[in-house]
């Protein structure tokens, strides 16, 4: 079989192979006289931003009373599109504000929750918002699954430094 | 203006807010949309010019402070109304009560504890009849239940002209995930049916409401919708709307923040005798999120 059939053949297969997805988000060292760390919420959206596939949930955690779960309707996006309607702490999702850096997440087609994530356009957003200070919301487009390697960014403004989103075949 | 005349007609004026007067009464949450385990919210209520601001009498509420000590924006030795009853509907159903509950000079306030998840009503319903007639060629004016309507009111009396009054005053909050449950109507009087929940609005987004009035669709309803905070800036900002023929209306909320809608609906249709009309009033205090 000539070569040139064989390839729209594997792209069209695409889907049953690995795909996997790395996202960083940086949080910005900010010159303020009360710092805590944000809360950050991450996740895939539809072009009509309806909610896809929740990836992350970054929050206190350890206060006594679930105390921390009080400030997660700060994230106002997430908890109206998710938050609202899931139960905390999520396993796999929840996990503890993180400190001033870039922080690595890396998701794979072989697992939730993108194994259960149909072809289409989505984007990933990154909501953070910090206590006493500001809140920030950044989007970047994608279409899944990838066709192959391919690394986006956007450079957050005020709560969140640069996001990367980078996508493997 | 004759002072007595004067309090009067204010007095009329928080009770009926189809009257001229622009006094407004409302009641102002903490929050609306909340998350974590059991949420308090604390609740201020008021009559006032400004929209939120405390600066005319506190609204008067059955248990909630000492109402009788407290100004009720008519003149000393003017007969005191029924204070109104507060209404806080539980997500399933059942009825909660206000906690730390005190009422000062402008304003009276309470807590609420959301003890179930999903959404919560706070309402002060009231209904009666106004009535007003001549005596001796001066102006005589009378609100009540109509029990009390015959033993008030003289039969014979010249110029008697009688309405039957509602109004409904209403707050929403939601604790976790929004619920459908306290929504439903009670079939009296003036009432918001959301097609899109109180809940839920967003800036830039339209939500539809149906207006009922004792559970059917009301058109040609008067809506005015006002962003609070008009203190500071020079324009009232306010939105006017009224139902279609399916009692349906459309907000599209120009920025974030709280607002206040009333809904005001006077007929001469289905009115129940002695009274000749019908004046049947809604309020809400609504928040708007930034999307």
């Amino acid at each position: 079989m000539p070569k040139r059939l064989l390839l729209p053949l594997a792209l069209l297969s695409a889907p049953l192979l690995a795909a996997d997805m790395d996202v960083t988000v940086e949080i910005p060292r900010l010159q303020v006289a009360e710092y805590h760390r944000p809360y950050v919420a991450i996740w895939l959206e539809k072009p009509d931003q309806s909610h896809a596939a929740d990836l992350a949930v970054w929050y206190d955690l350890k206060l006594k009373d679930k105390e921390g779960e009080k400030w997660l309707k700060d994230l106002r996006q997430w908890w109206r599109r998710s938050g609202r309607s899931l139960e905390m702490p999520v396993d796999g999702l929840s996990a503890a504000t993180r400190a001033v850096g870039t922080h690595s997440l890396k998701f794979s087609d072989s697992r939730t929750p993108l194994q259960a994530l149909p072809a289409g356009e989505y984007r990933l957003v990154v909501e953070a918002v910090r206590e006493v200070g500001g809140r920030e919301l950044l989007r970047l487009p994608f279409s899944w699954p990838p066709q192959q390697t391919e690394t986006q960014s956007i450079q957050g403004e005020s709560e969140l430094g640069a996001i990367r989103l980078t996508l493997n075949p | 203006m004759n002072p007595m005349i004067k309090w009067t007609t204010l007095a009329l004026a928080i009770c009926l807010p189809l009257s001229a007067q622009a006094h407004r009464a409302w009641m102002l949450p903490s929050a609306t949309v909340l998350s974590g385990d059991e949420p308090w919210i604390t609740v201020d209520a008021a009559v006032s010019n400004d929209l939120f601001y405390f600066e005319h009498v506190p609204l008067r509420l059955q248990g909630i402070g000492d109402a009788a000590q407290a100004p009720a924006g008519g003149p000393p030795g003017m007969r005191a109304r029924p204070t109104p009853a507060l209404q806080i509907v539980a997500p399933d159903g059942s009825h909660a009560s206000a906690r730390n509950g005190s009422i000062g000079r402008y304003r009276s306030t309470f807590d609420v504890q959301l003890s179930q998840k999903g959404t919560y009503k706070l309402a002060v319903a009231n209904s009666g009849l106004f009535a007003s007639w001549k005596e001796k060629g001066e102006l005589r004016r009378w609100m009540g239940s109509a029990e009390n309507f015959a033993k008030d009111v003289p039969a014979n009396a010249e110029d008697l002209k009688i309405s039957q009054t509602s109004s409904r005053m209403e707050v929403f909050v939601t604790s976790g995930n929004p619920t459908e449950s306290v929504l439903k109507p009670t079939g009296q009087g003036l009432e918001l049916a959301p097609v899109t929940h109180p809940n839920d609005l967003f800036a830039g987004e339209a939500a539809e409401f149906v207006f009922l009035l004792d559970g059917k669709p009301a058109a040609d309803v008067e809506i005015s919708v006002i962003p609070g905070g008009n203190r500071y800036r020079d324009q009232l900002g306010e939105i006017n709307a009224s139902t279609d023929a399916q009692g349906k209306v459309s907000i599209t909320w120009p920025q974030a923040g709280m607002y206040w809608l009333e809904a005001e609906l006077k007929t001469d249709k289905a009115v129940a005798k002695p009274a000749t009309e019908r004046r049947a009033s809604y309020s809400a205090t609504l928040e708007v999120l930034a999307p």
